[in-house]
């Protein structure tokens, strides 16, 4: 495996650069905060992404897709996370694309798969119950009536669960919660009776969801893939998931640090730029290692998936967990640089800040990943 | 078949035939080679080794053929590296005269020095050292005042180097010395090469923290240079001296990774199990298990990070200064935890009351904290990246 992009893949990722840079600058992202638009993505850019292919990257070709892999899809992340760019990617393009294609039937794969290639479909996975994500502590239910299945229960934090098209529901369909037995994982359209989707608001204005589930009544074909053994393909799942977000965080971080050193060399206090003070110069150094840590961990990670490696798990957590803790220096460094102009509105630094904790928390925190790759080695 | 697949076959032949039974096993630090003059061999094999290994010019792959060197490009070098890899085969070589020296007199050498130097470097037939620092010259490498007087002929060297590394073994000194005490200091130094038996040169080793250590000062007491062997030319020896700085901290920061370098080679994990015990397989103590964990992340990023500056094909450069920083400081951090999880183990001094493994790590520790100062100390580093990597202001 080498820690390189391919020429496909660098051409992938110059095309997204371009597209964050003339279509979606941090001002697009500003005028949709203080728009009433409720689910915080444009529709018209959205339509510009999926143009360019980027909703069927992970999409087999037989499908309508380009199967051009996490490193692409990747990317793309990285570029638009430059830019703070909001768009349902992460949700339809990785997870939805990967959930389907992994669990579901050849049938649902047909059914789903193209429509989201086209653009007609967007979707959001519905995993945490509490307030710390924690994969296998589901206690929403799923029983089977003879007819159809009955779902109960809640979901949190569902990342663009306010606007998708089709919910992905986990349940639990036997064993005790914190198995991965006994998940089942079915899929739901908004509209049903049965889903009470509340939009939430959070500090990165972006579309999350809470979900009461009642007495959600679904067909049998709604059941993707077999009953009680989505568990481990879920985590799979999950961990493109975590690698895909890695991406966008370590483009936050490297346009959060840019920025950040270029104001060291504009900004002048006592006659001389802040950036000739040493005592700045060696936290932007540190700050700079981070980073070169994290870019490797992230491409050693999505080319690991790609390649189908068994060090997928251990390496998608060290990317998120690599990319969490050098998006929280970075962010909480940037603000301090700044300055004043760093904790006003007006400036586009504190976006930074605040996408960057949220981001922290989407499908496991540091912690969680220190936790998990501990374990996964045998510490 | 591939240019490359026949190459991997005629190593795998050759090496199957002159690599010695015994170069095959762990090395031991005893049996460590490093060349010379001097150098007294504990196993006779390790001799054999080198001389067929020298022959071959494959102690330096990647140095062309004419100067005795292997000849062999990138992806060669690579399968060399492999086969020796595969079946455990012993470094046939230790040289500052291979990691450092080589590479600067083949890029700013004349054809008579690369002639007369390079091949005895690859062959261990001289053993070189380095004379950078001076007591009164560290972090300011450039204020450097050992000065060489131009006396026609030669030069007349007189002043004095400290941590000069096996200065009391190594034949011969690279050594960076004034020559134009009036020029700017940067403009005034040149880079020279000096015979350790000349007339006047003495040496007297220096004791550490960890006790003893290969560190030593050099005297240069009226020392005559052919003028030969001044490398470039006259007051423009530092730009050589970066070079060569970041040839070698390319080198230390390989010591950040585990078992590399100083010390015992001793698994962090490993020693946690030992001396905190085990639950479920699992470091009993969850505190040690946390700082651990975090540790060797940390060390896994570091380590994807050399390797995707390889496959990137970056050559010596300022980024050298993050491996030399990162590297040293996670070594240090990595003994700190060891002491720490040993406990009152971790403490021995001498053999009453520990074990020589034991011993080994508390020694190691100490002598990881020259990690970061050596070769230029973890705030250089910090202000290379500051300066030539983000271009922040001076």
């Amino acid at each position: 495996m080498k820690l390189i992009l391919s020429e496909e893949q660098q051409f992938l990722k110059d095309t997204a650069k371009s597209f964050a840079r003339d279509k979606t600058p941090v001002t697009h992202f500003r005028e949709l905060r203080d728009s009433e638009n409720a689910q915080c993505w444009d529709e018209t850019v959205w339509k510009e992404m999926v143009e360019l292919g980027w909703s069927g990257i992970l999409v087999p070709e037989k499908f309508g897709g380009s199967d051009f892999g996490m490193a692409g899809i990747s990317v793309i992340m990285q570029e638009l996370g430059k830019t703070l760019t909001p768009s349902p990617i992460l949700s339809t393009s990785v997870l939805g694309v990967s959930s389907i294609n992994m669990l579901g039937s050849d049938k649902q794969k047909d059914d789903y798969l193209p429509k989201i290639v086209a653009g007609e479909l967007t979707i959001a996975l519905a995993i945490d119950e509490g307030n710390h994500h924690d994969p296998f502590a589901i206690a929403t239910t799923a029983i089977f009536d003879g007819d159809k299945w009955i779902l109960n229960g809640k979901k949190v934090f569902v990342v663009d669960g306010a606007s998708a098209d089709i919910l992905l529901l986990v349940t639990r369909t036997s064993g005790k919660s914190g198995e991965s037995n006994g998940i089942s994982v079915f899929a739901a359209n908004k509209d049903n009776t049965g889903l009470n989707i509340t939009k939430i608001s959070t500090a990165d204005s972006r579309n999350y969801a809470n979900i009461e589930i009642s007495d959600l009544k679904l067909e049998q074909s709604a059941l993707l893939g077999e009953q009680d053994l989505a568990g481990e393909t879920l985590e799979k799942i999950l961990d493109l998931g975590r690698i895909a977000i890695s991406a966008e965080m370590l483009g936050n971080t490297e346009e959060a640090f840019e920025v950040t050193v270029n104001y060291l060399k504009e900004r002048k206090q006592f006659g001389v730029q802040i950036g000739s003070f040493q005592a700045l110069q060696h936290r932007a150094a540190k700050m700079f290692c981070e980073i070169e840590l994290t870019k490797s961990a992230v491409i050693a990670a999505m080319h690991a998936a790609d390649e189908n490696s068994n060090e997928l798990e251990r390496l998608a957590s060290l990317a998120k967990f690599q990319a969490g803790e050098t998006l929280h220096l970075v962010s909480n460094e940037a603000i301090q640089m700044h300055g004043g102009i760093g904790v006003t509105d007006e400036y586009d630094i504190g976006f930074y800040l605040k996408r960057a904790r949220v981001a922290e928390q989407i499908f496991g925190t540091s912690e969680f990943h220190q936790a998990r790759y501990a374990d996964i080695s045998g510490f | 078949m591939s240019d490359l697949t026949a190459f991997r076959e005629e190593v795998r032949d050759w090496l199957e035939e002159n690599c010695p039974p015994s170069m095959r096993t762990p090395m031991v630090p005893e049996e460590e080679v490093w060349g010379g003059r001097n150098a007294e061999y504990v196993n006779p094999e390790s001799k054999l080794w080198l001389d067929r290994m020298g022959e071959k010019g494959w102690t330096a792959p990647k140095i062309p053929k004419e100067y005795g060197g292997g000849g062999l490009d990138r992806d060669q070098t690579k399968v060399l590296h492999q086969e020796l890899f595969r079946i455990n085969a012993r470094q046939p070589l230790n040289s500052f005269g291979i990691w450092m020296l080589a590479p600067c007199i083949i890029e700013f050498g004349s054809e008579e020095q690369k002639l007369e130097h390079i091949p005895k470097i690859i062959k261990g037939e001289i053993r070189w050292c380095q004379g950078y620092s001076e007591p009164g010259s560290g972090s300011d490498l450039a204020s450097l005042s050992t000065k060489a007087e131009d006396m026609g002929d030669h030069y007349l060297v007189n002043g004095q180097k400290v941590w000069t590394s096996y200065a009391d073994k190594a034949d011969w000194i690279f050594a960076l010395v004034r020559t134009g005490p009036k020029e700017p200091k940067h403009n005034g130094i040149s880079f020279l090469l000096i015979d350790m038996a000349t007339e006047g040169v003495s040496t007297k080793p220096i004791t550490l923290i960890s006790g003893k250590s290969p560190f030593c000062e050099t005297f240069f007491d009226n020392v005559k240079a052919p003028k030969e062997n001044l490398v470039g030319v006259e007051n423009s020896g530092w730009t050589i001296a970066k070079k060569l700085l970041q040839h070698e901290r390319n080198f230390i920061s390989n010591f950040g990774l585990a078992g590399g370098g100083t010390g015992s080679g001793a698994d962090v994990v490993n020693i946690a199990k030992k001396y905190l015990g085990e639950v479920n397989g699992q470091i009993a103590n969850l505190t040690h298990r946390e700082n651990i964990t975090l540790h060797k992340m940390k060390e896994h990023a570091f380590g994807l990070t050399l390797q995707r500056s390889g496959d990137e094909g970056a050559k010596a450069s300022a980024a050298s200064s993050m491996f030399k920083y990162y590297g040293t400081e996670h070594n240090k951090d990595r003994y700190e935890l060891m002491i720490a999880a040993m406990g009152n183990k971790g403490l021995g001094w001498t053999n009453e009351g520990f074990s020589d493994d034991e011993q080994a790590i508390t020694k190691a520790w100490l002598r990881t904290k020259a990690n970061s100062i050596e070769g230029g100390t973890s705030e250089v580093q910090l202000n290379v990246i500051s300066r030539r990597v983000l271009d922040l202001p001076n």
